[in-house]
């Protein structure tokens, strides 16, 4: 009789990875597959458009308080032309002469018709109506509320009528709402990361729960948690990586298309919310997270169910 | 030789009862010895695959000591366990193949699992299909393969790696009577090589065909040594005393 084949040599018992081409086949590619790329490529397109969004407002608010930042203007509400002027000219040069303030320009007359052009009109009627004559001011760098308020003292003994405003306190609101937006996006991401994660944890529950015949032969052969959590997390690596970068391509798209929207508008506070190039690197980066939080997941719910096993 | 030198797996007033019913293995003391080769016998139902499913680390007893390759398995982490593991060749009643590999993959799984190389492992495996007589089925899914086939199939992938111990759960039930003394030949072929041996059978013939084979019997969880296979030293037999 034929002799038995045996190996030459009993094989190397250590512990070695079992990763590459020879795991891959271990569990059938179908039944971790299913819905698993779609779910992340949703989250992910979701979490892009978030993050797209956040960026875009936290842009939108730095470059308004940029240019408003230290800007003040005095407005001379005095009804009689030649007594505005004249205050207009002393409360210009009381300015100047004021260390905390760097800049004074007297807003033209035209230039105030023009803004407010739009709801008054032009012509006859906007001439009757007294308009407050306007001085623009830029503060010196360091100088805050407290100057105003000196400022403001030193301006109501020179001009009566006179009022100042710091354009950074009315916009305040505005910055606020931003804000507000903007914590709202940082939400909304990790709501979605943690649903994604969750819908990871699912699948792979799922996955594991199919594979619990070959997943406890591959035990009782030898096979360590860390070989069978290889596996699966292979397994959703590719899942996740494909559903990351069509939900990559849908969240770009979508926020290309809201930006044209926006673009169109022609409003220079809206031109302040432009994604910049390393904005756009964070955006490209949101599909790797996507990718490693699913392949964290998996790895955790499938060691965390192997350690029920013996 | 000492006893702990040849002392392979030891058994200390062992007990095994699943969930709150009564105990399917009671008071099990034994010593099995490196390089012996061992039949399990015992009526249906006496407890011979609960006492295998604890050989091949597939469950831990409810009470008692064990040991397996001088180190204590009770207390041992269950991280070290796949190790252990490795060091065992294991034939499952049922076979347990892994439905969606083929013929090949499930037999050279224990090798890729130990980490062997694709290329190491291709003329080793094909070897023991033609072996096992199924080298024209190598592509072959479990589903295709007849009971015997798989059965075959199951007796390779135990085998291939060439464990310290191989427990085999009445690894001929399903083969004709050429191919069940083909197999007890390989695994007698393998005890030469210093492989310990444990088959669980109800074949009384099969027992025969390996005189020097020792007898363990389970009889309602309990076990008897009616050939001093459990005695240190064992007694030589050819398989006489055993039950008929």
């Amino acid at each position: 009789m034929k002799r038995p084949p045996t190996l030459g040599r009993a094989v190397d018992r250590g512990l070695a990875p079992f990763r590459g081409r020879r795991a891959a086949h271990l569990l059938p590619r179908t039944r971790l597959g299913g819905p698993v790329p779609w779910v992340i490529a949703i989250m992910t397109a979701l979490t892009v458009l978030a993050v797209g969004g956040a960026l875009a407002l936290s842009n939108l608010a730095a470059s308004a308080r940029g240019e408003l930042a230290g800007s003040a203007t005095v407005q001379i509400l005095e009804a009689d032309p030649d007594l505005r002027a004249e205050q207009t000219e002393r409360v210009a040069a009381l300015l100047r002469q004021d260390a905390s303030v760097e800049a004074v320009r007297i807003v033209p007359e035209s230039e105030i018709a023009a803004l407010l052009e739009p709801w008054l009109g032009t012509g006859e009627a906007v001439e009757a109506v007294p308009l407050p004559a306007l001085i623009d001011l830029q503060l010196a760098a360091g100088a805050g509320e407290a100057q105003i308020e000196a400022l403001e003292g030193r301006i109501a003994a020179a001009a009566p009528s006179a009022r100042i405003d710091a354009q950074e306190a009315w916009l305040a609101p505005v910055l606020e709402a931003l804000n507000s937006l903007r914590y709202m996006a940082f939400a909304l991401i990790a709501l979605l990361a943690f649903t994604g994660a969750a819908a990871v944890w699912l699948a792979a529950r799922n996955a594991l729960d199919g594979n619990r015949d070959t997943i406890e032969i591959v035990h009782l052969l030898g096979g360590s948690d860390e070989q069978v959590a290889r596996v699966f997390q292979r397994s959703i690596l590719f899942d996740a990586l494909a559903g990351g970068v069509l939900g990559l391509a849908l969240g770009t798209g979508a926020i290309l298309l809201v930006a044209t929207r926006f673009a169109a508008l022609d409003s220079g506070m809206v031109a302040g919310g432009t994604l910049l190039p390393t904005d756009w690197a964070i955006v490209a980066l949101v599909p790797l997270f996507a990718v490693g939080i699913a392949v964290y997941t998996a790895r955790m719910t499938v060691l965390s169910s192997l350690r029920k096993m013996l | 030789m000492s006893v702990q030198e040849s002392a392979i797996v030891q058994f200390d007033n062992v007990g095994l009862r699943y969930g709150t019913e009564r105990e399917v293995l009671s008071n099990i003391s034994f010593t099995l010895f490196s390089g012996r080769f061992y039949f399990l016998t015992g009526a249906s139902g006496a407890g011979k695959t609960s006492l295998l499913k604890l050989l091949y680390l597939a469950q831990r007893p409810s009470r008692g000591g064990m040991r397996m390759f001088g180190t204590d398995v009770i207390t041992m982490p269950r991280d070290q366990l796949p190790k252990f593991r490795r060091r065992m060749g294991v034939v499952f009643q049922d076979f347990r193949l892994v439905d969606h590999l083929s013929a090949f993959d499930n037999i050279a799984l224990p090798l890729r699992v130990s980490g062997v190389r694709e290329s190491d492992l291709e003329g080793p495996v094909n070897d023991m299909l033609e072996w096992v007589g199924l080298g024209h089925r190598a592509d072959a899914r479990p589903a295709t393969l007849s009971g015997g086939e798989q059965q075959r199939v199951a007796i390779a992938r135990a085998v291939i790696a060439r464990p310290e111990i191989l427990v085999a759960d009445e690894p001929t039930g399903n083969v004709d009577p050429e191919m069940a003394l083909k197999l007890i030949r390989l695994f007698e072929a393998l005890n030469r090589l210093g492989t310990t041996v444990v088959v669980a059978t109800h074949d009384v013939q099969l027992i025969r065909k390996v005189p020097e084979s020792l007898i363990m019997r389970l009889d309602k969880g309990t076990l008897s040594d009616p050939t001093g296979a459990l005695r240190y030293p064992p007694k030589r037999t050819s398989g006489t005393g055993m039950p008929e």
